[in-house]
C-alpha cells in the first residue's frame, strides 16, 4: 500500500494537472504532490527491515504469471529518496521559472516521476521493463516540447538510443523467463535461473547494453551532453540527476544477482571501459567552454566511477556506490540549479561571455563555490565519502586502475575551479546583471547546502541505508 | 456460424435497403445499426448455439479461438463504421453497395476463421477478395484508384491460381481437402504434399503481404479510396492472417525444422523491408502502408511459433493492430495533406484528436502502457519458448521495432513540435472526437490488463 502510493500519487497528480489551467495552481499542486512523496518515502525508509510495508505483490497477469510485486531494499532506498528529494528540489528550485503550457510541463514532470519510482520499486521483471519504457516517453516530450535548439533531432536521438537498448533487454527478459524453474517473471526466479555458460555470456550482454546506454558509459555516452544541454534546465536535472541513476540501479538489481559469475568475469573490461570514460569525459570538460556542457561531461566521469564500483566485486565499493548516488543527484541538481539562474537572468551560457558575477550576486556564489567542492569530492562534504569507498575498493580490485581512475580527481578541481574563477571572479562583464538569488531559488538551494554538510560529516545513516544490501551483493557475485 | 450466415443476408438487406433510401446517411446509419446487430450475433455464439444449426459435413468448425477473432474484427468493423461513414460517403453514389459489399466480405471472413476444408479456405478467401477488388476501384473518376483495383486484381487472381493449383497437388498427396488428413496422418512426404503446401503458402504470404510477395501492397493501399484503405489494411489483412495460422496449425509437426527457416526467412524479410521503406517515404498514407507490411511481418511470428503464445499473441495483435490503424485512418481521410508536413502543429488544431493519435502511434510502435507492446511482446515471447536456435530472429524483430519508432514518432513530432500554418480545425462532429478518445482508452485499458481479452479464449 504505502509502496504503491510512491508509484500513484504523483501519477494521478499528474494526470489531474492536464485538466488545471491556473499556473500557480499547478505548481502549488505538483510540489505538494513531491512534498508529500517525499513525506511517504521517509516513512517508508526508516521502517525496520522486513517489516510487511516494505514489499507489495497483487496478481497482474495470472496467465503468464506476472505480478505488481514491488520491493523497498537498501538500493531501492536510496534510490526512491533520491528521486523524492530531487522532485521537490527541483519543482522549489524553478518556481519562478514560466513555461509555455505550464499544465502540461508539471503534468509529465510527474509522470516522469510515477515511471522513476516505479523502476526502483519493481520486483517483477515485465513490470521493470514496462516503467522502464514509461519513464521515458515524459521525458522524451519534455524536451521535445520545451527544449532549446535542434531539440527535435537530438532528442530523438537519445530516445532511440534507450529504446534500441531496452528492446534488447527485453529479448534477454523474455529468454529469462522461458528459462526460469517456476515460469515467473519475479525477482527471486530470475535469481534462481541456471543458465549454460553461452547463454550467460549472450544475455548478460542484453541487459548491459540496454543499462549503460542509460548510465552512460563509455562507449554509449554520445546521446548524454546534447541532451543535457537541449532539454529545459527542470527536466536536465531529472535527467542528470535521477535517470541515470536507473541505469545502475537496474545493475544493482537485475544484473549482479542474475549474472553473478559473468558479472565477475566481465568485471575486467567493464572497469576498463568506465576508467577510459572517466578520464575521456574529463579531458572534454576541461576544453568546454559551454556551461552545461562542462557540467555533462563531468557528470560521465563521476558515473564512469560508480560503475567501475559496481563491477569490483567488493563490499567497500558497493557501499561507496550507493551513497554516491544520493550524493551526486543531489550535487548535480545544484548546479543546474545555478546555471538555470545564469542563464535565466543572462541568456548566455559560454564561460568566457561571463565573468564576476560574484560582486553583484555574492550569495549565489558562496552557494556554487559550496556545490562544487561537492562535485570535487573534498573533504567534509558528501561527495567525500562515496568516492572515498569506491576508490578503496577499486584499490582492492586493482591498484593500478585506483592509480589511473586517481587522475580524474585532479581533472575534476581543474574544471570545476576553472568554471568558477571564469564565471564569478574575474573582470566584471558589464553588459551581464545578474539579481542575486529568489526565495525559492535560496530555500533549495540552501536544502542542497545542508544536505551536503550533514552528509558530509556525518554519513552514518545513508551508509546504513544500503549497508546491509552492499553485503549481500557482494557476497552474490564472489561467492 | 452465424456471422457467415448472417453476414451474407444481412448484405442483401443492405443493397435492397439502399434502393429505398434517399440520403446517404441513412445508409451509414442502416449499416451501423446492422453491424452492431452482427457483433451481437456473434457474441451470441460464444455462449450458446448458433442459431441457424447446419450440417456442415465437417467443412467448417466453431473454435473458440475463430470466435473470439470475429469478435474483434466485428468490433473493429463497427468502430470503424461509425468513425468513418462520413468519409464513405464521399467515395461515390453507391454507398449503401459499399456497405452490402463490407458485410459479404465479413462472411467471408466468417468462413476464414472456422474452416476445415481447403475449398472452405480458398471460397473464403475469395468472397474477402473480391469485393475488395470493386471497393479499390471505387473512386472510379480517379486515375489511381482505378489503376490501383485493376493491379489488385491481376495480381489477386494471379495468386488465387496459385492457391488453387496448391490445393489440387494437397490433394493429389493425401487424397482429401481435409486440413486433418495432411496434419494427423504424419504422411509420408511427397513430393505433391510439399508442393502443394509450398504453393499455398505463397498464395497466403501474397494476401498478408509478406515480403516477397508484397509488391503490390503499397500501390493498392495508396491508389485506394483512403477510407476502404483502413477496411483493407485491417479486418481483411487480420481475417487473411487467421486463415493462414488455422492452415499449418497442425502441419506444423510434419516439416518441423525446415518449415521454421521457411517462415523465418518469410519474416525477416517483411520486417526488413516493410520498416526500412517505410522511413524513407514522404506521405503518410503510404509510410502506413508499409508499416503495414512491417506489422504482418510481426503477426507471422505465430506462424513461425505455432504454439499458444502465437495464438494469444494473434488476438492481442488482431486488437492492436486494427484500432490503432482504423483510428489513424479515420483522421487520415479527413486530412487535406496526406505528406507529414501535413500534421504540422496539428495538436493546437485538434488537442484531443492528437492525444489520441499520439497513443495509436506508440501502440504500433510497440510502447508499453498500450496494447501494441503485449502484442508485439507475446510474439516475440511465442519464438523464445521454441528455444534459442531463432535468437537472431528475435533480435532482428526488435531491432524492426526500434526503427519504427522512427517513422511513427515522425508524425508525433510534427503535430506537437512543429508550428503548422493550417489553424482552422477538421471538420468533424464532437462525437468522432469522443469517439477516438474512447478507442485511445481502450488501447490503453488492454495495454495494462491484455488478459481481459485472452481470458475469451479459455473458459
Amino acid at each position: 500500500m504505502i509502496l504503491s502510493s510512491f508509484i500513484f500519487i504523483p501519477l494521478l497528480v499528474g494526470l489531474l494537472l492536464f485538466f488545471v489551467q491556473q499556473q500557480q495552481l499547478v505548481k502549488a499542486l505538483s510540489l505538494a504532490a513531491s512534498v508529500a512523496v517525499l513525506a511517504v518515502v521517509l516513512y517508508a525508509v526508516y521502517l525496520p527491515a522486513g517489516h510487511a510495508s516494505l514489499s507489495h505483490s497483487t496478481s497482474w497477469l495470472g496467465s503468464i504469471n506476472s505480478n505488481f510485486a514491488l520491493l523497498l531494499d537498501g538500493p531501492a532506498k536510496i534510490t526512491t529518496l533520491l528521486t523524492a528529494v530531487s522532485f521537490v528540489l527541483i519543482f522549489l528550485a524553478t518556481w519562478n521559472n514560466n513555461y509555455a503550457n505550464s499544465s502540461s510541463y508539471y503534468a509529465l514532470m510527474l509522470l516522469s516521476m510515477s515511471g522513476l519510482m516505479g523502476v526502483f520499486l519493481s520486483a517483477d521483471a515485465l513490470l521493470f521493463y514496462f516503467f522502464w519504457e514509461l519513464a521515458l516517453i515524459p521525458v522524451y516530450f519534455l524536451c521535445s516540447i520545451w527544449g532549446g535548439e535542434k531539440r527535435i533531432a537530438v532528442t530523438f536521438k537519445f530516445f532511440i538510443y534507450t529504446f534500441i537498448g531496452s528492446v534488447l533487454m527485453l529479448i534477454g527478459i523474455i529468454y529469462l523467463y522461458n528459462k526460469t524453474a517456476d515460469q515467473s517473471f519475479a525477482w527471486n526466479s530470475f535469481k534462481a535461473v541456471v543458465l549454460t555458460a553461452k547463454e550467460q555470456a549472450y544475455f548478460f550482454w542484453f541487459f548491459f547494453i540496454a543499462f549503460a546506454i542509460k548510465m552512460p558509459v563509455f562507449p554509449f555516452h554520445t546521446w548524454q551532453p546534447d541532451a543535457y544541454e537541449t532539454s529545459p534546465t527542470g527536466t536536465t536535472m531529472v535527467l542528470s540527476g535521477v535517470m541515470v541513476k536507473m541505469g545502475l540501479f537496474a545493475v544493482i538489481r537485475w544484473l549482479l544477482p542474475v549474472f553473478p559469475d559473468m558479472s565477475d568475469k566481465m568485471a575486467n573490461i567493464i572497469i576498463i571501459f568506465s576508467i577510459i570514460g572517466m578520464l575521456y569525459a574529463s579531458l572534454i570538460a576541461m576544453k568546454q567552454d559551454n556551461i552545461k556542457r562542462l557540467i555533462a561531461y563531468s557528470s560521465i566521469a563521476h558515473i564512469g566511477l560508480m560503475s567501475a564500483g559496481l563491477f569490483a566485486g567488493n563490499t567497500v565499493a558497493y557501499n561507496g556506490v550507493l551513497v554516491q548516488m544520493f550524493n551526486h543527484g543531489i550535487n548535480i541538481i545544484g548546479l543546474w540549479i545555478v546555471v538555470d539562474i545564469i542563464e535565466q537572468q543572462t541568456g548566455i551560457r559560454k564561460m568566457s561571455e561571463l565573468g564576476g558575477l560574484a560582486q553583484q550576486a555574492p550569495r549565489l556564489t558562496i552557494m556554487l563555490v559550496i556545490v562544487a567542492l561537492a562535485n570535487i569530492a573534498l573533504p567534509l562534504t558528501n561527495g567525500f565519502i562515496g568516492e572515498f569507498m569506491m576508490f578503496t575498493g577499486l584499490y582492492q580490485y586493482n591498484p593500478w586502475y585506483a592509480v589511473v581512475a586517481g587522475i580524474s580527481i585532479i581533472f575534476a578541481a581543474v574544471y570545476t575551479l576553472g568554471m568558477i574563477q571564469k564565471v564569478f571572479y574575474g573582470e566584471l562583464n558589464t553588459a551581464v546583471k545578474v539579481v542575486d538569488l529568489k526565495a525559492m531559488q535560496w530555500l533549495a538551494l540552501a536544502l542542497i547546502v545542508a544536505m551536503i554538510f550533514v552528509a558530509g560529516v556525518y554519513p552514518k545513516p545513508l551508509l546504513q541505508l544500503g549497508e546491509a544490501a552492499g553485503q549481500v551483493i557482494a557476497t552474490t557475485v564472489t561467492k | 456460424m452465424n456471422l457467415i450466415i448472417f453476414g451474407g443476408l444481412l448484405g442483401v438487406v443492405m443493397m435492397f435497403g439502399g434502393l429505398l433510401m434517399k440520403q446517404k446517411h441513412q445508409a451509414t446509419l442502416l449499416a451501423t445499426v446492422l453491424m452492431a446487430l452482427l457483433l451481437v450475433l456473434n457474441s451470441w455464439e460464444l455462449y450458446h448455439d448458433p442459431v441457424f444449426v447446419v450440417n456442415t459435413k465437417d467443412m467448417l468448425e466453431t473454435t473458440r479461438f475463430g470466435l473470439l477473432l470475429n469478435e474483434i474484427m466485428l468490433a473493429a468493423g463497427l468502430i470503424y463504421f461509425l468513425l468513418s461513414g462520413r468519409d464513405i460517403e464521399k467515395v461515390g453514389n453507391h454507398v449503401a453497395e459499399y456497405y452490402a459489399l463490407m458485410f459479404f466480405i465479413f462472411a467471408g471472413v466468417g468462413i476464414a476463421t472456422s474452416y476445415t476444408n481447403l475449398l472452405m479456405l480458398f471460397l473464403g478467401i475469395e468472397i474477402i477478395s473480391i469485393p475488395l477488388y470493386i471497393l479499390t476501384a471505387a473512386d472510379k473518376r480517379n486515375l489511381k484508384s482505378v489503376e490501383a483495383g485493376l493491379k489488385y486484381f491481376l495480381m489477386g487472381s494471379f495468386s488465387t491460381g496459385i492457391m488453387l493449383m496448391g490445393i489440387a497437388l494437397i490433394y493429389g498427396g493425401t487424397g482429401s481437402f481435409l486440413l486433418t488428413k495432411f496434419s494427423i496422418l504424419g504422411a509420408p512426404m511427397s513430393y505433391n504434399l510439399v508442393g502443394g503446401m509450398l504453393l499455398v503458402l505463397v498464395a497466403m504470404a501474397f494476401k498478408v503481404s509478406a515480403a516477397p510477395f508484397h509488391f503490390w501492397t503499397p500501390d493498392v493501399y495508396d491508389g485506394a479510396p483512403t477510407v476502404f484503405t483502413s477496411f483493407m489494411a485491417t479486418i481483411v489483412k487480420v481475417a487473411a492472417l487467421v486463415a493462414f495460422v488455422k492452415l499449418f496449425e497442425g502441419s506444423y509437426s510434419i516439416i518441423e525444422g525446415k518449415w521454421q527457416m521457411v517462415m523465418a526467412i518469410i519474416i525477416a524479410l517483411t520486417l526488413l523491408i516493410g520498416n526500412i521503406t517505410a522511413v524513407f517515404q514522404q506521405s503518410v498514407k503510404r509510410m502506413l502502408a508499409y508499416s503495414s507490411i512491417a506489422q504482418a511481418g510481426f503477426m507471422l511470428f505465430a506462424l513461425f511459433a505455432m504454439n499458444n503464445w502465437g495464438k494469444e499473441g494473434i488476438v492481442l495483435y488482431a486488437a492492436a493492430y486494427s484500432l490503432a490503424t482504423i483510428g489513424l485512418f479515420a483522421v487520415l481521410a479527413k486530412m487535406e495533406d496526406y505528406t507529414f508536413n501535413g500534421f504540422n502543429g496539428f495538436s493546437k488544431r485538434e488537442p484531443m484528436i492528437a492525444v489520441a493519435l499520439t497513443i495509436f502511434l506508440l501502440s504500433l510502435a510497440g510502447i508499453p502502457l498500450t496494447v501494441g507492446f503485449f502484442s508485439k511482446y507475446y510474439m516475440v515471447a511465442a519464438a523464445a519458448a521454441t528455444g534459442g536456435k531463432y535468437l537472431w530472429l528475435m533480435i532482428l524483430a526488435m531491432l524492426c521495432a526500434a526503427i519504427s519508432v522512427y517513422y511513427y514518432f515522425r508524425v508525433i513530432q510534427a503535430m506537437y513540435f512543429k508550428d503548422g500554418e493550417i489553424v482552422s480545425s477538421l471538420p468533424v462532429a464532437p462525437a468522432f472526437r469522443y469517439l477516438l478518445i474512447g478507442v485511445a482508452a481502450i488501447v490503453i485499458f488492454l495495454g495494462v490488463m491484455p488478459q481481459w481479452i485472452l481470458q475469451y479464449l479459455y473458459f
